[in-house]
């Protein structure tokens, strides 16, 4: 599977990322040699066999609704690029 | 006396026979930092004065006629991914670069109950992504055997911290191989525990399913100590163990008569460098001279492990890498709104591998290819975990190399992504079947750096490679092979 310039922007765009137009063509290439090579697991037939998304044998692992003590606002604040009035400060959202 | 030649079992043992005051060792480890650090680069951040307070403490509790614990004053160094609190965790990324923990990894606590004197944080692949230190966003690491050379990856400043006496054990995180691959490049003994046996609060996610902290020290006796310390269930880590946790070193024993090792042909792969498969080969034989059996198996989906890991890891980093969005923690770069804000944040702060792996987990992810190439990984990690379950019905343990080469050059693959990821060939199955791995020195390569091999156990069974490393460590000298580098 051969990805194209617009795959790679939409990519990027979920991302959140830039890639600048140029470093471009690099991108494509190893992205494509990459596709290239994990293509090796569709020489596998894999029809019957089921996915392992983690290896142990968990389904929900539960606890008693408590209260715990948490991280006071300050710590938690405290790496804050940007705060005010307690809360952490982001550029506009909304128009 | 050359205090950073020594095991940290030896300097426990001095500190208990007062032979040596816990201030003394940490001046003495300091001092190796102060003038060695310089070529390594092992350390991205440096802890003295905290060194010199847990120092004082731990001779006042000598003095006092307390019962010192293994760690107890003993100089150790942790990898830049466990969060320690008060001391910046970076992660070797400009991300991170400012980041200061306002808690403690579990790993912390556990440890900082028999108070030991940390040194500092060691450098990393940006993220614990890569495999020779030379994506941290800050410096490389130089393997202590040869200055040229990298010290493998990702916690090669761990390695390369224990190897040239710049600490006396440390702690590493493992994913895909990061404390197994450069435990074996600098000569010293790493292990992966099995997925689950260690907590992982407080350790920065790169892919959740995978990473498992662990030790790094000179010998198999310093692993067994240290794992002591750190195992153990945590109801903070909902993927943690609930088992008891053994004495491992009650695994400190040399006896391997009758334990069946199972040797996978699959493991010598296309590219090996014939020394390496050379002493790995030697050491089974050296195995079955002291009365283990060695049984023939095979892991047939071993080739497509690589395949499925660079699409399963990747797909958790981007999920776990999205939280990296400018507003709560970390760095930001400002933007018109929001999105151009994180855009911004990211584009500047990640490096290339991180971006790299954050691109290939969205693609692989992304609706339409899901089913091709993240479902698939999933369903080979099925089969790479079969491979092992019927193998482990005949065998006790699985022996293979760590790596392809020994430690490259700087510089030499650092541009070629899949070659990089190429190496990773024998350590990262463990990862996708959550199989505990041991690595230590196995030979010595014609241009004097260190071969490693790798002993691979059942689930929960540390014990059982604990007990087969010790053995094979104790009828050679590897362990006692210090590199030398000078102040």
């Amino acid at each position: 599977m051969k990805v194209s310039k617009k795959d790679v922007e939409n990519v990027a765009v979920l991302s959140r990322l830039k890639i600048a137009d140029d470093k471009m063509d690099k991108y494509l290439e190893e992205f494509n040699n990459f596709l290239e090579y994990v293509d090796v697991l569709q020489k596998v037939d894999t029809e019957n066999v089921k996915p392992t998304a983690h290896v142990l044998p968990l389904q929900n692992v539960f606890r008693e609704d408590v209260i715990k003590p948490s991280l006071d606002r300050e710590k938690a604040l405290a790496n804050a690029p940007e705060k005010e009035n307690g809360y952490f400060k982001v550029p506009r959202i909304i128009e | 006396m050359d205090l950073h030649k020594k095991s940290a079992y030896e300097l426990h043992n001095m500190l208990a026979k007062k032979e040596v005051t816990a201030v003394e060792l940490a001046e003495a480890f300091l001092r190796r930092i102060d003038n060695l650090d310089g070529k390594l680069h092992a350390y991205i951040t440096k802890t003295a004065d905290l060194a010199m307070a847990a120092a004082k403490k731990a001779d006042a509790q000598i003095a006092a006629g307390e019962k010192i614990s293994f760690l107890t004053g003993l100089p150790g160094a942790i990898k830049d991914n466990i969060c320690t609190e008060g001391t910046k965790t970076t992660c070797a990324s400009k991300m991170l670069e400012n980041f200061v923990p306002p808690y403690n990894a579990t790993v912390m606590e556990k440890i900082g109950k028999e108070n030991p004197v940390i040194l500092g944080k060691t450098n990393m692949d940006e993220f614990a992504m890569g495999g020779s230190t030379e994506n941290s966003a800050f410096f490389p690491t130089h393997n202590p055997r040869n200055l040229s050379c990298v010290p493998g990856g990702s916690s090669g400043g761990s390695a390369a911290a224990v190897a040239g006496g710049l600490a006396a054990w440390a702690l590493g995180s493992d994913t895909g191989g990061s404390i197994r691959q450069p435990a074996s490049f600098c000569g010293i003994v790493g292990m992966k525990p099995t997925y689950g046996r260690v907590s992982r609060y407080g350790l920065v996610a790169f892919a959740s399913s995978l990473d498992q902290i662990g030790p790094l020290t000179r010998n198999v006796t310093d692993c067994a100590n240290v794992l002591n310390a750190i195992a153990g269930y945590d109801e903070r880590d909902s993927t943690s163990i609930k088992a008891d946790v053994p004495d491992y070193t009650k695994s400190l024993v040399e006896d391997v008569k009758g334990l069946k090792i199972g040797l996978p042909a699959e493991y010598f792969v296309d590219g090996m460098d014939k020394e390496v498969a050379d002493s790995v080969h030697k050491a089974i034989a050296d195995f079955k001279a002291m009365g283990a059996e060695i049984v023939d198996i095979s892991l047939p989906h071993t080739k497509y492990a690589i395949a499925a890991y660079y699409l399963i890891a990747p797909a958790e980093a981007t999920t776990n890498l999205s939280r990296y969005d400018g507003v709560s923690y970390g760095a930001r770069v400002d933007g018109e709104d929001i999105v151009e804000m994180m855009t911004n944040t990211r584009t500047a702060k990640f490096g290339n591998e991180v971006k790299r792996r954050i691109m290939i987990g969205n693609y692989a992810l992304s609706a339409g290819y899901y089913d091709a190439y993240y479902l698939k990984a999933l369903k080979m990690r099925t089969l790479v975990k079969e491979d092992y379950d019927k193998a482990f019905q005949k065998v006790d343990v699985i022996l293979t190399p760590i790596a392809p080469t020994t430690a490259f050059k700087l510089g030499s693959i650092i541009n070629d992504p899949l070659q990089m990821y190429l190496q990773d060939a024998c350590t990262v199955p463990l990862n996708l079947a959550g199989l505990p791995g041991i690595s230590l020195p196995c030979g010595v390569s014609s241009t004097g750096m260190p071969i490693g091999m790798q002993i691979i156990g059942k689930p929960l069974d540390e014990t059982g490679i604990i007990k087969a490393a010790y053995t094979y460590e104790q009828s050679k000298d590897f362990h006692k092979n210090i590199a030398e580098v000078s102040e």
